[in-house]
């Protein structure tokens, strides 16, 4: 497998990968792939119908990791691409996907993912990833990633999802069947300048007795950005639901939040948290008084807000 | 040495000119000089044009010969002022080691860090990464406030009411930190604070009250103006 310095640079914002990673792994660029490798307990084949592949993890696969990372460098390339992951019962793995887009033409480049997750019984997954845009072309970058996330019994699962440069426009879904006694914690950072738009939905069904889930979105909108967040959680049974956004917004940028929690049982139980403002005067001034100018203040409040 | 020249201060509420301080002139170049008074007397606001916070409509402060009057916070902060907040900023995601490494200047170790903290009874090991956030109680934010203090080691430190709030960390703790700065930092510590154990370790008692300076003195000689100044009520049982 060779890929050249912009690839490599790519691979490393979207997967902290210095080279090719240990583990199962599968590295697409440019629509083509560049690199694969399996394990005895993860198999990765490609899909014959659409493009992409299906992930399969043997039940009781513990410790290992999947790296899936995709990067585009071609100028103008637009790609949907499917992906499956058959998580077995009783695994515990650690997933890593991301997408980094070099765009250095005048074309958009697009890249749309869905990744499906199916997590057995008593499964535990966390999965990472990273969104990431770079290159001096007046092409746009473009990321519409969804993930549809199937939990059985007792299965558990944490999501991190980062955006934090170049990507000019991303609407993202993220939808979630929960069965009984299982839990998904999700994690969303963003940030956003220029004139870039930012579409973040999730809706979680809450179907199984004693499922829970923990959706906490934390994002800054800088400069003409735009960010608009959709959370719907559905508790359909005695169930424990918790959405949050938390926004920063700075210059002409605007934030909009739009929850809707629906208890379809008595014994479920909801809450969404919605703060949108501007950084607190009171922490800027904070920080001068140790030193700090007011434009270091601002990038400290900023990088632990999206730590 | 921190001089104070005819500091004022006033206001506009709702077109009717209000005076907060009236011709403050004050020199602070003791180990401690604890500014007392009243609520509503004053002193906050003259901690926060010492740091920078407000700008005084009349008046000049100067430190160590030089007039730093028009400095910004961040220039004052440079200059060797220190403040610690009568109420704590939190930070969403921003560590005890973070603030502590921003107050130091530097990237501290974990040695130092214990330094800071057990200095104010806090286990490193227990706070170096916890987030400064809504999780720490209000007496755990006004320590770490205060190692931050420690941490930046300037020519002045001014406390606003340091003693609010501090839990079950005994008041001989706090005084014993002030002891233990002046002594290894030796530069001037100006205190804010109602409380005689604090006004104890005063080597300069400035009792302001309706934005004035009432007295300068020793314990001895303000205690009695105290009573006085706060409306002694005979009734609030102490």
């Amino acid at each position: 497998m060779t890929l050249d310095k912009i690839q490599l640079d790519l691979l490393e914002k979207v997967a902290d990968l210095h080279g090719v990673p240990s583990g199962a792994y599968n590295i697409r660029s440019n629509g083509t792939k560049a690199g694969r490798n399996t394990t005895a307990n993860i198999d990765i084949v490609t899909k014959e119908d659409v493009d992409g592949i299906d992930i399969i993890i043997k039940p009781g696969t513990k410790n290992e990791s999947v790296h899936i990372p995709v990067v585009l460098a071609e100028s103008g390339l637009q790609e949907t691409v499917y992906n499956d992951f058959h998580i077995g019962e009783n695994s515990d793995v650690v997933i890593v996907a991301g997408c980094g887009i070099h765009n250095g033409g005048d074309a958009a480049s697009r890249h749309s993912g869905v990744h499906r997750f199916f997590v057995g019984k008593n499964a535990r997954v966390k999965y990472i990833e990273k969104h990431y845009g770079e290159g001096d072309g007046r092409g746009e970058r473009i990321m519409n990633p969804t993930t549809v996330v199937e939990l059985a019994e007792n299965s558990y699962m944490e999501m991190e999802t980062a955006q934090i440069k170049g990507i000019d426009s991303t609407n993202r879904k993220t939808v979630a069947k929960i069965a009984d006694g299982a839990t998904l914690i999700i994690g969303e950072k963003i940030m956003t300048h220029g004139s870039q738009v930012a579409v973040t939905e999730f809706e979680v069904e809450l179907n199984g007795k004693d499922s829970s889930t923990h959706v906490v979105s934390r994002s800054v909108a800088k400069e003409d950005s735009q960010q608009k967040f959709i959370s719907r959680v559905y508790g359909n049974n005695a169930c424990n639901g918790h959405t949050e956004c938390d926004a920063i917004v700075m210059d002409n940028a605007k934030v909009s939040a739009i929850p809707e929690i629906k208890a379809n049982h008595t014994d479920a139980s909801l809450i969404h948290e919605a703060v949108i403002g501007k950084i607190a005067g009171e922490q800027l001034i904070k920080l001068m008084t140790l030193g700090l100018t007011e434009k270091e203040a601002e990038e400290q409040i900023i990088s632990g807000f999206l730590k | 040495m921190l001089e104070l020249k005819n500091i004022s201060y006033s206001v506009e509420d709702n077109g009717v000119k209000k005076d907060i301080l009236k011709d403050i002139s004050l020199t602070v170049d003791e180990r401690f000089v604890v500014i007392t008074g009243p609520n509503g007397s004053g002193k906050s606001t003259l901690a926060k044009i010492i740091a920078g916070i407000i700008k005084p409509t009349r008046g000049r402060i100067i430190l160590d010969g030089e007039d730093i009057t028009d400095l910004s916070v961040t220039d004052k902060a440079k200059a060797g002022i220190s403040f610690a907040f009568q109420q704590p900023v939190r930070f969403k995601g921003i560590t005890v080691k973070d603030l502590i490494s921003l107050a130091a200047g530097k990237k501290i170790s974990f040695t130092e860090a214990c330094d800071y903290l057990s200095e104010v009874g806090l286990c490193a090991r227990d706070y170096i990464n916890r987030e400064v956030n809504g999780s720490l109680s209000g007496g755990e934010m006004k320590r770490i406030e205060i190692a931050m203090i420690l941490a930046r080691s300037t020519k002045l430190s001014l406390f606003d009411e340091p003693e609010a709030g501090i839990d079950l960390w005994s008041f001989n703790s706090l005084t014993r930190v002030f002891e233990n700065m002046h002594q290894s930092v030796k530069g001037n510590i100006m205190i804010i604070s109602h409380q005689e154990r604090i006004l104890d370790i005063a080597d300069k008692i400035v009792l302001l009250k309706d934005g004035r300076i009432r007295q300068i003195g020793t314990k001895e000689e303000i205690m009695p103006q105290i009573l006085g100044a706060t409306g002694y009520c005979p009734q609030i049982k102490e």
